[in-house]
């Protein structure tokens, strides 16, 4: 059979980096943000993240709390995504952000709030112009096109500084439409914008081997023409090398970039979920092998910045923020049930009145039994 | 509410069409916060030239073509909301929004909700929407009920070029999200002075646009031509109908609905939408809950059929005219109660 001669017309590779390998060494010199404070800090919030999940699993168990989606095992990628953020930024989370989240400012009680089935969460009391929790699939990374739109036409517009909408997901997410589109608007319109994809593996039960044939996931980026690169996830170090040099990049208006970092759902993918029924003990176990907080914890007892003391002090505050926050949620008012109608638009139309009193009515009829 | 056009006699007539770009260049003018987006919205001036000489009079930076992707133009949207901006997405054909669907109505509907007054979204998604220009397949049916039934949105409907213009400005300038169907077959129906004055018309009263004692005629966008012409028509037989146009389907003024149904007693409303959960069912189950005492006949629904809109040999087979009004109206004039009340002759 007559085989055409071709020529070569484009070509593209994927990068892999990591600092810390399994064992908690360090395969390379780390950056120079990666001072003993910086890591130090780091595991605590990777920790503090860990015990925030643990509790609010727990609280669900014992019918305290709805839903709740644990991002046991991933605590690095969110930790190391939402510190790299300036407090200008604008982070647009997806829904198992836990580290993100506490590291823009959000409050353990908003993140129990949210799950907690009241949307005063939502309503974070720092971070105001971060997007919420976006439950809907890939849909915050068309939003954070969107925002990062806003952010570069302020700069145009008035000359501040160029700020960086950061999107993050799941790797079930780049299947998605959205996911496809965010990323060829980025691209072709060369926006301040960072994509983070958490490759946990796991998409609810679907195996990332039958999410995608591509042979990584941040390959997917190369055809939207933004550069791509993939990362231990497990790796706090590495993860966050890679967002601050997107984010350099993006700042300097060189346009969008997206990190995949590799890791694992090490939890189920909510608490309502049993992962038992999809994969196996031993895949489990194995995964426990390479989780990120205790590689990082392995490296600072080799370099002697951390010990057995430093554990329990740390462990003992964390215990304490957690309870004081627990404190705090647990103590607010319930709101109103007329709030449903408070932000509904900003001012209720008024052919809603008569629900809005029908509903005041009723609930001062129960209050009153 | 009375038009704001009186002022108008020396800016030269405009169409429906024109006025709506003539709301784009002045709130584009006004608010440095408004960007307008959309596929071929920027050269091109839209399929439509809705948004005709725009870009060259605002610039690449504030009228953008977008890539070909609507559900992407819908939830980019919401992103510049969240951070302030007003942005204005044309979507190419009513036809089209579907793909947009879950930005507007799991998040932009939602946002000042979910964040209990954090962030809103300001939005206008505009679009062409009805048949009868002879379109391909898709393009031209009236869904306006599937986004009157969201929590959260507002959906206009213009008829003539004053309320496009002073509704548009509205819409630009509300704080919350809003669907803005623009009646396609009607763009260049007709032509009207609109003042390029900015001043905006309400977005929660309806329109009265004939006044009359025998019946109320309820009706928005390219029906309110031939609803008019029914009531012209219905003149000659000496029956007075005063016609409705509601304009803001959502919020729905029924107040200026039953005000009139205390003259008239009797109602028709006429829709190009299907019938099943159309917002003729909303009207008319709204004026038997506030009004039934005051009604002489149920009220009557002239719309389009419910079956698929038709490829366009046979679209004005399916779109109400004048002669299907003139039957639901006359059901609803000749209907006499059994407690003995008459019907009109």
């Amino acid at each position: 059979m007559h085989k055409p001669r071709l020529q070569l017309q484009a070509s593209f590779d994927i990068a892999y980096l990591q600092y810390l390998d399994q064992q908690g060494r360090a395969t390379q010199p780390l950056p120079d943000f990666a001072t003993p404070d910086w890591l130090t800090y780091c595991l605590r919030q990777m920790q503090l993240a860990r015990l925030v999940d643990d509790r609010a699993v727990k609280l669900q168990r014992t019918g305290r709390l709805g839903t709740y989606p644990s991002t046991l095992g991933q605590e690095a990628i969110g930790v190391a995504t939402g510190n790299a953020l300036m407090a200008e930024d604008i982070y647009c989370p997806y829904y198992r952000e836990t580290g993100a989240l506490l590291e823009r400012g959000v409050e353990i009680e908003e993140i129990l709030a949210i799950w907690g089935g009241d949307e005063r969460g939502q309503n974070f009391e720092h971070a105001r112009k971060d997007l919420p929790i976006c439950v809907p699939i890939a849909t915050q990374m068309l939003h954070a096109a969107g925002v990062a739109f806003a952010l570069r036409h302020r700069h145009q517009q008035r000359g501040e500084p160029l700020q960086v909408a950061v999107a993050s997901s799941g790797e079930g997410a780049t299947s998605k439409g959205d996911f496809y589109e965010a990323m060829n608007l980025a691209g072709v319109w060369k926006l301040p914008m960072v994509f983070v994809v958490n490759n946990n593996q796991w998409a609810i039960s679907v195996p990332r081997t039958a999410q995608t044939a591509t042979q990584t996931i941040a390959q997917k980026a190369i055809a939207a023409g933004m550069p791509a690169l993939q990362v231990d996830g497990n790796d706090i170090v590495a993860v966050a090398w890679a967002v601050r040099d997107a984010m350099m990049r993006a700042r300097c208006g060189d346009g969008p970039a997206l990190i995949e970092a590799l890791s694992y759902r090490l939890c189920d993918h909510t608490t309502a979920d049993d992962a038992s029924r999809y994969r196996s003990a031993e895949e489990l176990e194995q995964a426990w092998q390479w989780e990120p907080i205790r590689r990082l914890e392995t490296y600072l007892r080799n370099q002697n910045l951390w010990s057995d003391a430093n554990q329990q002090d740390m462990e003992r505050e964390l215990a304490q923020t957690m309870e004081a926050a627990l404190n705090n949620w647990e103590s607010r008012a319930p709101e109103p049930s007329t709030a449903i109608f408070d932000h509904l638009y900003a001012q209720l139309p008024e052919g809603l009145y008569e629900q809005y009193d029908q509903l005041r009515d009723e609930q001062a009829g129960v209050e009153r039994q | 509410m009375s038009e704001h056009a009186k002022a108008g006699e020396q800016s030269s007539p405009i169409t429906l069409v024109e006025a709506v770009t003539q709301a784009l260049a002045y709130e584009l003018k006004h608010d440095p916060d408004v960007v307008v987006f959309g596929q071929d919205i920027g050269a091109n001036g839209g399929v439509f030239r809705a948004t005709d000489g725009l870009q060259s009079s605002f610039g690449t930076d504030r009228v953008l073509d977008t890539p070909l992707a609507e559900n992407m133009i819908a939830g980019i949207a919401v992103g510049m909301a969240t951070q302030g901006m007003k942005p204005v997405a044309e979507f190419q054909f009513m036809g089209f929004i579907y793909p947009g669907l879950d930005h507007i109505l799991s998040h932009a509907a939602r946002m000042r909700n979910r964040t209990r007054g954090r962030l809103s979204c300001p939005i206008v998604y505009r679009a062409p929407y009805g048949g009868g220009i002879h379109a391909p397949e898709h393009h031209s049916e009236s869904t306006e009920a599937m986004f009157a039934h969201i929590p959260g949105l507002r959906v206009v409907v213009p008829s003539s070029p004053a309320r496009a213009y002073g509704l548009l400005l509205a819409a630009i300038r509300d704080p919350d999200p809003v669907l803005f169907l623009e009646p396609k077959r009607i763009y260049r129906a007709a032509r009207q002075p609109v003042p390029d004055n900015g001043e905006a018309l309400p977005l929660d009263s309806a329109f009265v646009l004939r006044e009359g004692r025998d019946l109320t005629l309820v009706a928005w966008g390219a029906s309110i031509k031939e609803t008019l012409a029914a009531a012209e028509r219905l003149a000659t037989q000496g029956i007075e109908a005063e016609v409705i146009d509601p304009a803001t389907l959502k919020p729905l003024d029924i107040h200026s609905i039953i005000d009139s149904l205390e003259k008239t007693r009797r109602c028709v409303v006429i829709h190009e939408a299907a019938r099943f959960g159309g917002l003729g069912a909303e009207i008319a189950a709204q004026i038997q809950e506030y009004a039934f005492d005051l009604l002489d006949a149920p009220v009557q629904r002239v719309t389009g059929y419910d079956t698929v809109m038709p490829y366009y040999q046979l679209e004005t087979a399916y779109l109400p005219g004048v002669e299907r009004i003139l039957a639901g109206a006359r059901v609803a004039l000749d209907y006499a109660r059994q407690s003995g009340r008459e019907g009109r002759k």
